[in-house]
């Protein structure tokens, strides 16, 4: 967008829609009465009002600013648009219908401006490529407001995926345990180790059981990552134990020439289980009688 | 000076840091805690970390050079209290503290001393490698 002065051309456009708001109004429904009307998304009315929203903040904005979109003049058009963009995609929309809502604008607007320079055609040119050119930008900026919001939607998730990846259970008293689903990378490790660590404080638990089940494939950074949580473990009084090592991880850790001969590790969480009761001084018995709850 | 105050406890040694560890103050409670365990024959020091909320590798490594020179005058050391943020940044530094035996709290700690001094097995607390 150039930031051109305001020229007496551009007040035209503002001229344009006041004295025929009615009449562009309703030829616009009639324009998108075609492929992007999707009355399955939207009544009639909300559409109704949604255009005469339009047009009236445009009327306004160009009355001081002409076609400059990106004049202070256009906030409150712009927040409408966010607004719209927002509504529409909730409603199902697809961003490019957004736009085109926009863009059908252009047939009647285009006639009116027409009519109203009849004959002068270099003022119809330069009015149409305002007109045009702030249209576009509209649509354009429905476009960005779109994908500004999906940003937002995946950045929170990825946020609330961090939280919910690292829940820390407590099996026993005494003993913690720590399902890790999904690939470890350093901002998840930070997490998973805090939130281990500072259970293990809460807890007063003495054994943590950390479980690779749910871990797809294990590389140095991987096995370096979960060999400082054992560490930082043992600096504070408690015992980890790693479950849930499958065959074809054992493999990779061995080719990857990593060391894991101080850490206790176990292929699955029940034998885990077994060790941290059996570390804490804790046995169970089968009883004689066999209704009775089976334990070993 | 301030000084760090070690309690004869039975045939253990108590160390309680409640105090900001700067390098001078580390110093002085080495050669502290070494006479005091050769003038009491002491076999345990536990020492209490709970308190402590930011190490530096020299602290680390005092840590460490007091548990190797309480094994050398025959005295266990154990590192009790340890905070989470205080663990990751020894980790994340590199130190690991082999030798130093560690456990929740006082608690734990004095069960780990006992247990390793009367030379019954212990059931919790380990030795780092």
């Amino acid at each position: 967008m150039n930031a051109k002065p305001v020229s007496p051309q551009s007040v035209k456009l503002s001229e344009v829609l006041a004295r025929h708001e009615d009449k562009i109004l309703a030829q616009w429904m009639q324009e998108m009465s075609g492929s992007v009307r999707r009355s399955d998304l939207i009544k009639d009315a909300d559409l109704r009002a949604q255009c005469s929203q339009v047009l009236r903040l445009m009327k306004q904005a160009t009355e001081s600013a002409g076609a400059n979109f990106q004049s202070p003049a256009f906030d409150r058009m712009r927040e409408m648009l966010d607004e719209i963009s927002r509504s529409r995609g909730q409603q199902g929309f697809k961003p490019a219908e957004t736009a085109t809502f926009l863009f059908s604008l252009k047939p009647p607007l285009f006639t009116q401006i027409q009519a109203e320079h009849n004959g002068d055609t270099d003022t119809t040119i330069a009015e149409l490529w305002s007109a045009t050119e702030l249209l576009d930008a509209m649509g354009l900026y429905t476009m960005e407001a779109v994908q500004k919001l999906r940003e937002d939607t995946i950045r929170r998730q990825q946020e609330e995926l961090l939280e919910l990846s690292t829940p820390v259970v407590k099996l026993w008293d005494g003993i913690l345990a720590l399902p890790i689903i999904g690939t470890l990378d350093s901002a998840r490790t930070q997490v998973v180790m805090e939130s281990l660590l500072q259970a293990i404080v809460q807890s007063n638990s003495r054994v943590a059981i950390i479980d690779i089940t749910g871990v797809p494939t294990v590389d140095t950074i991987v096995a370096q990552h979960l060999l400082k949580t054992v560490t930082a473990a043992r600096l504070m009084g408690a015992d980890c134990i790693i479950s849930g090592v499958r065959p074809q991880i054992a493999q990779t850790i061995v080719h990857l020439g990593i060391n894991l001969l101080d850490v206790t590790t176990k292929a699955t969480l029940a034998a885990a289980f077994a060790v941290a009761l059996q570390r804490l001084g804790i046995t169970f018995t089968r009883e004689a009688h066999n209704n009775g709850v089976q334990r070993n | 000076m301030e000084k760090i105050p070690i309690l004869k406890m039975g045939e253990f040694l108590l160390v309680t840091i409640q105090v900001d560890m700067h390098d001078r103050l580390a110093m002085a409670l080495q050669d502290d805690l070494t006479r005091m365990i050769s003038q009491t024959e002491a076999r345990g020091v536990l020492i209490d970390i709970s308190t402590l909320e930011i190490v530096d590798s020299f602290i680390g490594r005092m840590l460490s050079n007091i548990a190797g020179m309480s094994r050398i005058l025959d005295a266990e050391t154990v590192v009790v209290g340890m905070q989470p943020a205080v663990a990751i940044t020894l980790v994340e530094l590199g130190l690991s503290l082999p030798g130093v035996r560690t456990a929740l709290n006082v608690d734990a700690g004095m069960d780990l001393l006992r247990h390793s001094v009367d030379g019954t097995s212990e059931t919790y607390g380990h030795r780092l490698h």
